[in-house]
């Protein structure tokens, strides 16, 4: 899978590894737990062009390797980063018995707690304080998988009607089966480069312009699971490296990692697309369609976990270039990427890109 | 790499004691002693703190990110987060990380947090299974290896190789015995060294139980700051020179008779070549390296030091990696002392910026520590190494 994108971008850019000037500094995106390798960046080594070169590995979703690349690039230490993410989460018997392991040992293993089912009480808060109902999250998935098929790269394609969705069997009360991303394999990577190299590579370059993060309690009782706390906190740093002051004004396109059905109009709330509580609204109301809101399909059409952000920053990017094929925007000019790590949105990661 | 937009300090460092087992406190309570000797140490508090990095390995305590239970006491809540792991370089990547985000003006104060507990987890089948699964797995021994005792006995001869690899393991020991915070301390005495050569039980081939590193609990915590914040902060900054992180894939050369180039050659030549150092023995007042066994730290010597021949073994027969010798290598003991895997790469810049500063307690050089150099290894051979100063005078080649 790495081989695959590594020689593509290599086609699209001329990226060369040579020991004069080409790329000597990789960030790679894998995890330990889904590929049941101690190390996963080791086996993978030669794929990512690290062989004599650097190559430290994001534990944590990659997106967070976009704002890491972006510190290697503006020290001064190098002039070009490749990123590459890579997961295959159908080797693994069961996501939820990999995120089961997130959880500490002693009160919330023993409890069951994985990703999902944190995910319900989150989606339970969320729709009683956005008056969420069945019915649009049906429309959510509804219009997720129409865009996926407009995306070569979606896993789940599949049409489905609103009804579908809003029967489909319950696997943890509020989420439902289609209200789920599929068990997905893949890899994806960028290449960055400084505004002096960008040129080298390409005619055509997106910029990188915002990155910001932020972490929430890890006990759910110390939470309050609708707030958007974290999220809130790392869009705004992440607008203010950008110099965005109203997101509803200066972006006109967002690609969220959307895991559940919930989280979509969640995050826009915590993105400042809409206002607290108003994520119901903003979906009848046509928000999805005029902020061109994961017209990758996003991950209800299926990535995996630990890249789904990675993969919103490269939906981000080809939609900013103009490259993004049948499901192109028209008239973008600044994108928003959102990824989040840990159960229920416990850390919140944003990139801002620009034309 | 070896230019940055602004120079990187550290101004804090915090470490639990190491050992076998920690049972009166989780891995939670254990992060949070590490920031708190951290925080102390700098004189700041978390409010300082603008980004946290976070690294340990997920399949040793079969936790998956770790970082979000860790959150709990690591102080990050609310602020921002990175987490990077590359193996056993974890805790130098970590480092290296934290120059990079502070050189990048995103960061101002930067706090790094490595650890394990490896008493939670079973670390043989830990490091076993980093081997591919359809063909290493079957044969992997964790990272139990002779091939390097083999081929210094071929090189020198038994008598001399085995002596050589006794004596720098009697010398870590004597190094670890006096710091408070090392795991194992035996008090072993230079003549017990035939004793030990023959007797200590054999794991593989002339590696024995003796030679190996140890499995540890324990975290370290380091602290840094831009130049400007670093010299408004704190009294004894020491400052981050360069680094250099080389990997390599994890097949071996199968065909032909010549070996490749070791990672920690390519990164001493490298290193030395873009910062203007001829003679690193000469150079450098201290040398923490990241020695898994006694017989990859001797061989390792030489890789890193650019030596020729037994030009490492006459340098150890002489005393000259000794506390007071020219080049004193692991005062705190190094890996075969205490070994917390996320944590022990980061130990060695974390120790040899105490040496630099003069405070590193009873395994303080005597003469006084200019320019150090530190080492982490991970993966299938992976070397970080980097270079730091008590002075911002170093001359950009």
């Amino acid at each position: 899978m790495l081989l695959d994108v590594l020689e593509d971008i290599q086609e699209q850019t001329g990226m060369h590894f040579s020991e004069e000037g080409g790329v000597r500094s990789i960030v790679s995106c894998s995890d330990d737990v889904f590929d049941a390798r101690t190390i996963s960046d080791g086996g993978v080594t030669d794929v990512l062009g690290a062989h004599y070169r650097e190559e430290e590995k994001m534990a944590q979703e990659g997106l967070n390797g976009i704002g890491y690349a972006m510190s290697i690039i503006l020290s001064g230490h190098e002039d070009v980063v490749y990123v590459a993410g890579h997961c295959k989460e159908s080797q693994g018997e069961s996501r939820n018995m990999v995120t089961n392991l997130s959880y500490d040992p002693f009160y919330g293993r023993a409890m069951g707690l994985d990703y999902t089912n944190v995910a319900a009480l989150q989606a339970r808060a969320y729709m009683e304080k956005a008056g969420l109902t069945e019915e649009q999250l049906a429309k959510v998935v509804v219009r997720a998988r129409q865009w996926a098929a407009k995306n070569p790269c979606a896993n789940a394609t599949e049409q489905v009607e609103l009804g579908e969705v809003m029967y489909s069997p319950m696997l943890c009360d509020p989420i439902r089966e289609l209200h789920v991303y599929p068990v997905s394999d893949g890899a994806v990577a960028l290449l960055l480069a400084s505004e002096e190299k960008a040129h080298e590579y390409t005619d055509n370059p997106v910029w990188l312009t915002g990155f910001g993060s932020c972490m929430d309690s890890y006990f759910l009782g110390d939470r309050d699971l609708a707030s958007n706390f974290a999220l809130k906190k790392a869009a705004g740093r992440a607008y203010k490296m950008a110099g965005v002051k109203d997101a509803k004004k200066d972006i006109d396109l967002v690609e969220v990692m959307d895991c559940f059905a919930y989280q979509q109009p969640m995050w826009l709330e915590g993105l400042g697309f809409c206002g607290d509580g108003e994520g119901a609204q903003f979906i009848d109301e046509q928000g999805l369609e005029k902020y061109n809101v994961n017209l990758s399909g996003g991950m209800l059409a299926g990535n995996p976990i630990t890249t789904g952000g990675l993969y919103r920053a490269a939906e981000a990017v080809l939609q900013l270039k103009g490259e993004a094929g049948a499901h192109q925007a028209s008239d973008v000019s600044r994108a928003v990427a959102q990824s989040t790590t840990g159960g229920a949105g416990q850390f919140h990661t944003v990139v801002v890109f620009e034309k | 790499m070896g230019k940055r937009n602004r120079n990187v300090g550290i101004i804090g460092i915090g470490q639990t004691e190491y050992s076998s087992h920690k049972e009166h406190q989780n891995q939670v309570e254990m992060v949070n002693e590490g920031v708190r000797y951290a925080l102390e140490d700098a004189n700041i508090s978390l409010d300082d703190i603008d980004c946290v990095l976070h690294g340990n390995m997920e399949l040793f305590e079969m936790v998956y990110q770790p970082d979000m239970w860790h959150s709990l006491g690591s102080g990050v809540y609310g602020k921002e987060q990175l987490r990077i792991t590359t193996g056993g370089t974890t805790g130098a990547s970590l480092v290296c990380a934290a120059d990079n985000l502070i050189a990048s003006g995103m960061y101002d104060v930067v706090m790094a947090i490595g650890l394990e507990k490896l008493q939670e987890g079973h670390t043989t089948g830990g490091i076993t299974n980093m081997a591919d699964p359809l063909w290493f797995r079957h044969l992997q021994t964790g990272a139990l290896t002779a091939t390097t005792a083999t081929m210094m006995i071929e090189e020198f001869g038994e008598e001399r190789a085995k002596r050589a690899a006794m004596k720098y393991r009697i010398m870590m020991d004597k190094h670890a015995c006096l710091n408070p915070r090392a795991h194992r301390r035996f008090g072993l005495e230079y003549d017990q060294a035939d004793d030990l050569m023959n007797t200590s039980p054999k794991l593989v081939g002339e590696l024995r139980l003796i030679h190996m590193c140890s499995q540890s609990d324990g975290a370290c915590v380091m602290i840094f700051a831009s130049e400007e914040k670093a010299k408004e902060m704190c009294k004894n900054p020491v400052w981050i020179r360069d680094h250099i992180t080389v990997h390599r894939e994890e097949t071996f050369n199968n065909f032909g008779l010549e070996m490749p180039e070791m990672t920690h050659h390519y990164a001493g030549r490298k290193l030395f070549e873009r910062n203007g150092i001829t003679d690193p023995v000469e150079y450098f007042d201290v040398f923490e390296m990241y020695d898994p066994s006694a017989w990859w730290g001797l061989d390792w010597l030489r890789e890193f030091l650019q030596l020729k021949d037994d030009g490492h073994l006459k340098l150890l027969e002489d005393g000259d990696f000794d506390l007071d010798g020219k080049l004193p290598v692991n005062p705190s003991g190094g890996v075969t002392a205490s070994n917390p895997i996320g944590a022990t790469a980061m130990l060695r810049p974390a120790e040899a910026a105490m040496q630099i500063r003069g405070d590193a307690g009873p395994q303080q050089i005597k003469k006084e520590v200019r320019h150090a150099l530190a080492s982490g290894f991970g993966g299938t051979l992976w070397t970080v190494l980097m270079m730091l100063e008590k002075d911002l005078d170093w001359q950009e080649v």
